[in-house]
């Protein structure tokens, strides 16, 4: 049985979404309607964070939103994250702090620290506790967080036009 | 199958009166997990986090009324940490920012987990739950909300509306064991709270009994020899006061933990506790 179409909105446009089922998560529903596959699908459960998305400004996983719940509300992914096809700062930080690997934890990590970048007073350097509450919903199989903790920092200094 | 987004509590009172078996929906970090596995059937979902009346919280008197929908997160903003500590640090153990941003007050007591992180501190501050559906409202005392593992008293077409607690005046603590800081779920939880004005201890456990419990003995106990005058108990007081706790508790063996390991971890948690709010040595 499915559900009458609804639309969501997504990085600013409208998607509607026709013959889902009630029981399909926000994950699903982006990455297998909507053609958006930045935001991974692993544990299922919100123990990994690699389907973080950002709902009206908060850092959720997609996996635990009910797709039909989300109705109304501004999801931001990864894809919506550099729409004009240039790198966002947190990407370049990633990229140049060589803090992907394998890359699957990768999206829901850019969405963390883009969100921590955002709720952080202009003149305050992330302290590390900061940092690391705020990535502690990432897992990480590969790079040991090293890198990561780097490109945070490196992130926070183009956030706040300290280097370009 | 269908689903409602309810704005209003009218609206979702309506839609449970239509819809009798229908799920609520709130920040979804436990029901979602049941629908993801395929473990959880309905033919209704009743979304309500958009309900401005289960929203925030407010103080009446020397009462703070928490609105069902306060997430974990906003526990820990504003003036909450403030005046209920407690509760603040209990809601910054659970899970990750992801979740915390998601889950509520009125989920934690819903799913009645024995190792709900909030449950303690509610317990130790003798927390009232209103309940509503169209016949009306209801309150209930934690003790009486909360029947068994995943059981409570919610009766079919109720929703949690909001929770009571007090003001108090005093140091608070919340303690929780796990196999690391995130992402963890509790092996033995504990929550102290101090009330200066009427001069007494109360305690709450979790994850050491089917239900959160109140630590009663110990209380009684504390409160007899802590010197108020000077903020102190005595060094020998402490050990019976970590004894008596271990006898609240009614802890089993799981995956997580053993019941020997629990007992040993909860009496740690009540004199670490204990001498956080109180200096040792005294008598």
């Amino acid at each position: 049985m499915s559900t009458d179409p609804y639309v969501l909105r997504v990085n600013g446009k409208n998607h509607e979404v026709f013959d889902a089922h009630l029981g399909e998560s926000l994950l699903w529903v982006l990455r297998e309607r909507l053609g958006l596959p930045g935001s991974k699908n692993a544990c299922e459960e919100g123990e990994c964070g690699s389907c973080s998305v950002q709902v009206d400004g908060e850092l959720v996983c997609s996996c635990l939103v009910l797709a039909v719940a989300a109705v109304g509300l501004e999801v931001t992914t990864i894809e919506g994250l550099a729409p004009d096809g240039e790198l966002a700062d947190v990407q370049r930080a990633f990229v140049e702090a060589g803090a992907v690997q394998c890359g699957f934890c990768t999206p829901g990590l850019l969405m963390a620290v883009d969100m921590l970048l955002d709720d952080l007073p202009d003149d305050s350097d992330p302290d590390d506790l900061i940092i690391r509450e705020a990535i502690s919903g990432n897992l990480c199989r590969c790079t040991g967080y090293g890198r990561i903790l780097e490109a945070v920092s490196i992130a926070a200094d183009l956030r706040r036009g300290n280097r370009t | 199958m269908s689903v409602t987004i309810a704005l209003t509590l009218e609206e979702v009172c309506e839609a449970l009166t239509e819809f009798p078996g229908a799920q609520l929906l709130a920040g979804g970090t436990d029901l979602i997990v049941g629908i993801n596995r395929g473990q959880v059937e309905f033919d209704h979902v009743v979304v309500i986090d958009r309900v401005n009346e289960l929203r925030g919280w407010r103080r009446e008197g020397h009462e703070l009324v928490l609105g069902a929908g306060l997430t974990y997160s906003e526990m820990g903003r504003g003036k909450l940490p403030v005046l209920l500590p407690a509760l603040a640090q209990a809601a910054r153990t659970v899970g990750s920012p992801q979740i915390r941003n998601a889950g509520t007050l009125g989920g934690n007591l819903a799913t009645s987990s024995p190792a709900g992180d909030t449950l303690p501190v509610l317990a130790a501050l003798d927390a009232t739950i209103d309940l509503r559906s169209s016949h009306g409202t209801r309150q209930l005392t934690l003790d009486r909300f909360i029947r068994g593992v995943k059981q409570n008293a919610l009766e079919p077409g109720e929703l949690i509306e909001a929770v009571r607690v007090p003001v108090l005046e005093g140091p608070q603590e919340f303690l929780k064991v796990g196999t690391r800081n995130a992402m963890v779920i509790s092996v033995a939880s504990l929550a102290l709270v101090v009330d200066r004005v009427d001069q007494n201890v109360r305690v709450g456990l979790g994850s050491v009994a089917p239900v959160p419990v109140r630590a009663i003995e110990a209380e009684a106990f504390v409160n007899g020899v802590i010197d108020w005058d000077t903020g102190s108990v005595p060094d020998v007081a402490v050990d019976q006061f970590s004894d008596l706790v271990i006898k609240a508790a009614r802890p089993i063996d799981d995956q997580r933990g053993t019941a020997t390991y629990r007992s040993h971890a909860i009496g740690v948690l009540a004199r670490r506790a204990l001498l956080r709010v109180f200096v040792g040595g005294a008598g």
